[in-house]
């Protein structure tokens, strides 16, 4: 290397936690290289704590964001996707890095993971007519069932695909109206990164994504035993039955709701199906005499 | 009076409220009224009948039912009210209130017969001292449609011709459209009207329609002085019902409570069998307890229910089931 | 006027429903791809929860005999239930739902024997809605197609139920599993298994298939066995939140589908504009309702300041004329505790709500020499750290706390693990609303209370469980397509 030869600004790219992007209480951070081994940049290796602290945003953003209307959410949902458009450049390069994709490719890959969002987007003012009924019960009672959010959603995101695995697993938890904390792919980080700046300039509220980078043992275990989570998805660990049983396990002290690892990551590129939203609902039934 | 003040905090904080417990200041006018009545606790449709279904379910056995159409018939105020009435119906309706089974000595006496004012006297003339009493159905009964002097003086008339109890029927339509004022003031002016006469006020529940009138009617009616209420005419579908007497009893027990003057319920019409009768008298017995078990509190209005529990009262005592052949007409 | 006191009392003679109508067996086999066989393991007496009186003898399964069972239900899937045609599995449901409809008094008779709750409830709750439930899912047979969950089958159901209402939940999980396709293997608890052994002879009356529908008798380590069974694809539990956990832990990591209807501690909330009479009628029924056997009881009792004082004196009043006794007397009210060990359990409870300064308080009734009774119970100025607001007690006891706001209300009703089920009792339509938006529980009911329906979704939130039991809902835990919600 030269002497006159300018040095990069190197970075260590950071959490994202309740809208905020905290560098991991540890301190420490980790070497994210790209496809072919060279280095990229420094990432947060998230603590059990920021797993912990990321609950806590998660759980304060509940109340809002489920309470807010089904059209609201698809607005914001929307809007992200409007946002990712706005990155594609950056999108592409870290997509290129993490999963060594060729510039089509990676834009390709780009197109999908807006389109999936935009998908689920639309699912927000839809899923209540799709899942919901009205029962008619045998007296003279009105009766509806509904499906609500179950809560706080820990995701571990597949590990594979970095950027359209990822938006296929958060979408789908937020848009009924969850808070999600998702555990990146400890390899493949940037994308994640990334889509956590479009978060941040979205108009989607801090605490309702938390993005957590760094190795899955130490914040999987933390979160899967956390009784202030509601749900569990075990993607990312497809094909490793071990883990996925022990943190199947874990979750079973407050009876999370489980999405099983696959055997094998999915592919991304199929019809999604209604299974990655209702896995995180629950059915609400009212019931209310009719009478004068 | 006060004598059995019991606790029900919400009600006595609303009679409080408006002033105590001599309603001065609830019935000063329709605003005061309306805010005291439709501030009482509502009542669900759905949830009333079922309770009122499932006290039907009650099975009473042997010795007790025995007592309780003993009971049931003392409590029947035997009813004739129709157009066509003469005082040759009017004597053996009376004959027959004062001695139900003529076979059987043993038998009760009915509470009262039923009549239109114009009966009274033929009435009273029959049943004399029998201590079966005279109730006449006065004040433009049954639609109430005639102006306040013709209702005292068709109320006036009857005690005048020897009524013992007279069942006047409330203004519905005056209720309806929220003159609680003009109705409160004319039960009290027929009260007044009444003398010595006890007073029974028929609301005809079956116009009123919901369970929510029919508890503002009752509060409204035990406030002006009735003695009695009553469910309804007998003319208009439907009559009693199990539910209506259950919110009226739930009325009588709870005004007791804040007040301790207790006010007798009479369910008229529709009730025809023996099954029906202790049905409700289970409901009396649960709802407002068992000091209403009693004809000065609760009668029924009716007029064929007193064969059926003759029938019933027959197979009790021999074990054979009768037939209407048996048990006289009128 | 003054009260005038009458003198007869109106007393209610005994009416008992007879017991002739029901011949219970001296000793019970299992009941294995059609058949009553004997099982391997030690026998078990069941017990009339009244009386204490030896009902019968029943078989006891063990691993060998689970494993039988779960065979036979392998062998009926594959070679006939999993390839009937929908239209064929209605017919066997509707047959078998019409002879629970003639059988009915039978049933209501053992139900309340075995169980000890009063024949008014199993007469005119229990085996109604067990019939209704049969029918409602014989017509969906045909139609899954339709249901949104496709029409794909899971295999074999393990199924193991609880002792509140015994054929009821055999129903909740029977009916929608066959529905679907699938056969089961069905292990009903050990204090209440005569119904179940009856609904056996039923299948064999309607000519169901053998092994379509198996009943396995035990205790834990025979549903534990069930449960863990490898070729087990779907474990369906009623029951407490304790064992709902360990079946949890037991199937992760497999491919079996799970449906979990746990344990509760669902407030009722009153506010003072409430129908006050049907909402005490409402909180008699949320907690008395088969003896507080109940995982949807509404055992917290939330009741506005500004009218609790009313309310608790309606309250007791009404207590005042429930009729605790013998559970076939047509006049009983409040039956038998189920067991002695879930009497011992309410009674260590309630000590426990006494000796943290809770106000406990009963009407004065007098409880049977023998068998195992507690009167109905209520308890007032709890607080939410006392245990008895905060446990399933699954008794006859209510624990009474108070409220100032909506937003109290809504903070205390969500307070606990659970998430079954809550109350709501007040005139205003968009408080409603409101507040069944708020309530974090699987059922809401407005202005009443345990109230079911075949039609109707049921099942819990967080520790109350996962699953919907009911409904087009409760099809999707019995077929491929459909995602427990």
């Amino acid at each position: 290397m030269s002497p006159t030869a300018r040095v990069d600004v190197r970075k260590t790219y950071k959490l994202y936690v309740g809208g905020q992007f905290p560098r991991s209480e540890s301190g420490h951070s980790y070497v994210v290289d790209d496809a072919r081994g060279k280095f990229v940049a420094n990432a947060a290796l998230a603590s059990r704590k920021d797993a912990r602290d990321a609950v806590q945003a998660a759980r304060a953003a509940f109340g809002g964001w489920s309470g807010k209307t089904a059209y609201n959410r698809s607005q914001i949902l929307y809007r992200v996707a409007e946002v990712m458009e706005d990155r594609r450049p950056q999108f592409v390069e870290a997509l290129r890095q993490s999963e060594g994709l060729t510039p089509t490719q990676a834009g390709k890959a780009l197109d999908t993971s807006i389109d999936r969002l935009v998908w689920y987007a639309g699912w927000a003012d839809k899923i209540t007519q799709v899942t919901g009924n009205a029962n008619p019960v045998a007296g003279p009672f009105f009766n509806i069932s509904t499906p609500e959010p179950t809560g706080v959603v820990a995701v571990v995101a597949p590990q594979q695909s970095s950027l359209l695995g990822l938006i296929s697993v958060v979408a789908p938890v937020v848009v009924t109206g969850n808070t999600a904390i998702v555990l990146a792919s400890p390899e493949r980080p940037l994308p994640a990164v990334t889509f956590s700046e479009v978060l941040a300039t979205s108009d989607m509220p801090g605490g309702v994504v938390n993005i957590l980078t760094g190795k899955l043992s130490n914040t999987a275990p933390t979160l899967a035993a956390h009784m202030d989570v509601n749900g569990l998805d075990l993607t990312g660990y497809a094909g490793d039955a071990e883990q996925s049983r022990l943190l199947e396990e874990a979750a079973a002290d407050n009876l999370k709701r489980v999405l099983r690892a696959p055997d094998t990551e999915p592919d991304w590129s199929l019809d999604p199906g209604l299974e990655r939203m209702t896995t995180f609902l629950e059915t609400k039934t009212v019931w209310h005499p009719i009478g004068v | 009076m006060l004598d059995r003040v019991t606790s029900s905090p919400t009600i006595d904080n609303h009679l409080a409220s408006a002033g105590g417990a001599d309603f001065a200041d609830i019935t000063r006018n329709d605003d005061t009224l309306r805010r005291f009545l439709h501030g009482l606790p509502g009542v669900d449709q759905v949830g009333a009948e079922a309770r009122a279904a499932s006290l039907g379910t009650r099975s009473i056995k042997t010795t007790a039912k025995a007592w309780a159409i003993d009971l049931a018939i003392r409590m029947v105020d035997l009813t004739t009210l129709e157009g066509q009435d003469t005082p040759g119906k009017v004597r053996a309706l009376s004959a027959k209130a004062m001695h139900p089974d003529p076979a059987d000595p043993t038998c009760p006496a009915t509470a009262a017969v039923c009549v239109y004012p114009d009966m009274v006297a033929v009435a009273k003339q029959t049943l004399g001292t029998s201590g079966v009493h005279v109730a006449a159905v006065a004040t433009a009964f049954p639609s109430g449609r005639a102006a306040l002097d013709i209702k005292l003086a068709d109320t006036e008339d009857a005690v005048q011709a020897g009524a013992d109890e007279i069942d006047m029927v409330i203004d519905r339509g005056a209720f309806l459209s929220g003159r609680y004022k003009q109705v409160y003031d004319e039960i009290v002016a027929v009260r007044e009207a009444c003398g010595p006469a006890h007073l029974k006020v028929i609301f005809e529940t079956g116009e009123l329609q919901t369970y929510d009138n029919v508890r503002r009617a009752s509060w409204l009616a035990m406030m002006a002085g009735g003695h009695f209420i009553k469910t309804s005419t007998g003319k208009v579908q439907p009559a009693a019902t199990l539910p209506v007497t259950l919110v009226m009893l739930e009325a009588v027990r709870d005004f007791r409570e804040q007040t301790g003057q207790q006010i007798g319920v009479k369910p008229a019409g529709g009730i025809k069998t023996t099954k029906d009768a202790i049905k409700y008298l289970v409901m009396v017995n649960e709802i407002a307890g068992d000091d209403w078990l009693d004809p000065d509190w609760f009668r029924f209005g009716a007029s064929t229910l007193l064969n059926d529990l003759l029938m019933q009262r027959t197979k009790l005592t021999t074990g054979v089931y009768s037939g209407p052949d048996y048990f006289t007409l009128d | 006027m003054a009260a005038k006191k009458t003198s007869t009392a109106f007393e209610y003679a005994p009416a008992p429903e007879s017991r002739a109508i029901v011949d219970i067996k001296p000793s019970y086999g299992l009941f294995v791809n059609g058949e009553f066989v004997d099982g391997h393991g030690k026998s078990f007496k069941t017990i009339s929860p009244s009386t204490e009186e030896v009902l019968a003898e029943i078989a006891e399964a063990d691993e060998a005999d689970v494993d039988n069972a779960v065979k036979a239900a392998r062998r009926a899937y594959t070679r006939v239930w999993g390839r009937m045609p929908g239209s064929e599995r209605a017919k066997y449901l509707f047959r078998i739902a019409r002879i629970i409809q003639e059988r009915g008094r039978e049933l209501a008779v053992l139900e309340s024997i075995d169980n000890g709750k009063p024949i008014k409830e199993t007469r005119d709750v229990d085996i109604p809605i067990v019939a209704a439930h049969f029918f409602y899912y014989a017509g969906w047979a045909d139609k899954l197609e339709y249901s949104g969950y496709g029409s794909t089958p899971l295999g074999v159901a393990g199924q193991v139920i609880p002792w509140n209402f015994p054929l009821l939940m055999l129903a909740w999980k029977i009916a929608p599993a066959l529905a679907c396709g699938n056969t089961v293997v069905l292990k009903p608890a050990e204090t209440t298994p005569l119904t179940a052994l009856l609904f056996a002879e039923i299948c064999q009356q309607a000519d169901l298939p053998p092994g379509v529908v198996n009943i396995i008798t035990g205790a834990g380590a025979t549903g534990q066995a069930l449960v863990g069974h490898p070729d087990v694809d779907k474990v369906a539990f009623t029951g407490s939140t304790a064992v709902g956990k360990a079946i949890a832990k037991a199937v992760a990591g497999s491919h079996k589908k799970v449906t979990l209807e746990l344990g509760g501690k669902a407030a009722n909330i009153v506010f003072d504009d409430a129908p006050l009479d049907q909402a005490v009628e409402g909180i008699v029924n949320g907690i008395f309702f088969n003896q507080g056997h109940v995982c949807c009881a509404g055992s917290r009792l939330l009741v506005q300041e500004s009218v609790a004082d009313d309310v608790l004196a309606r309250l007791k009043r009404r207590m005042a004329t429930l009729r605790v006794g013998d559970p076939l007397d047509k006049n009983t009210d409040i039956g038998a505790i189920n067991s002695a060990e879930q009497l011992a359990k309410i009674r260590e409870l309630s000590d426990i709500g006494e000796a943290e300064g809770a106000g406990r308080w009963s009407p004065p009734c007098e409880l049977p020499k023998h068998g195992f009774w507690f009167p109905p119970t209520v308890f007032t100025n709890v607080t939410q750290a006392h245990r008895i607001a905060r446990e399933e007690i699954f008794g006859p006891v209510l624990s009474v706390l108070t409220f100032r706001t909506p937003a109290e209300a809504v903070e205390k009703a969500n307070n606990t693990p659970y998430g079954l089920s809550a109350g709501v009792w007040t005139d205003k339509g968009s408080r409603i609303l409101h507040m069944a938006n708020k309530l974090r529980a699987g059922v809401v009911w407005a202005n009443t209370f345990n109230k079911f329906d075949p039609t109707s979704p049921f099942g819990g939130y967080k520790e109350s469980g996962y699953g919907r039991e009911g409904g087009r809902h409760g099809l999707a835990a019995y077929l491929k397509g459909g995602v427990e919600q």
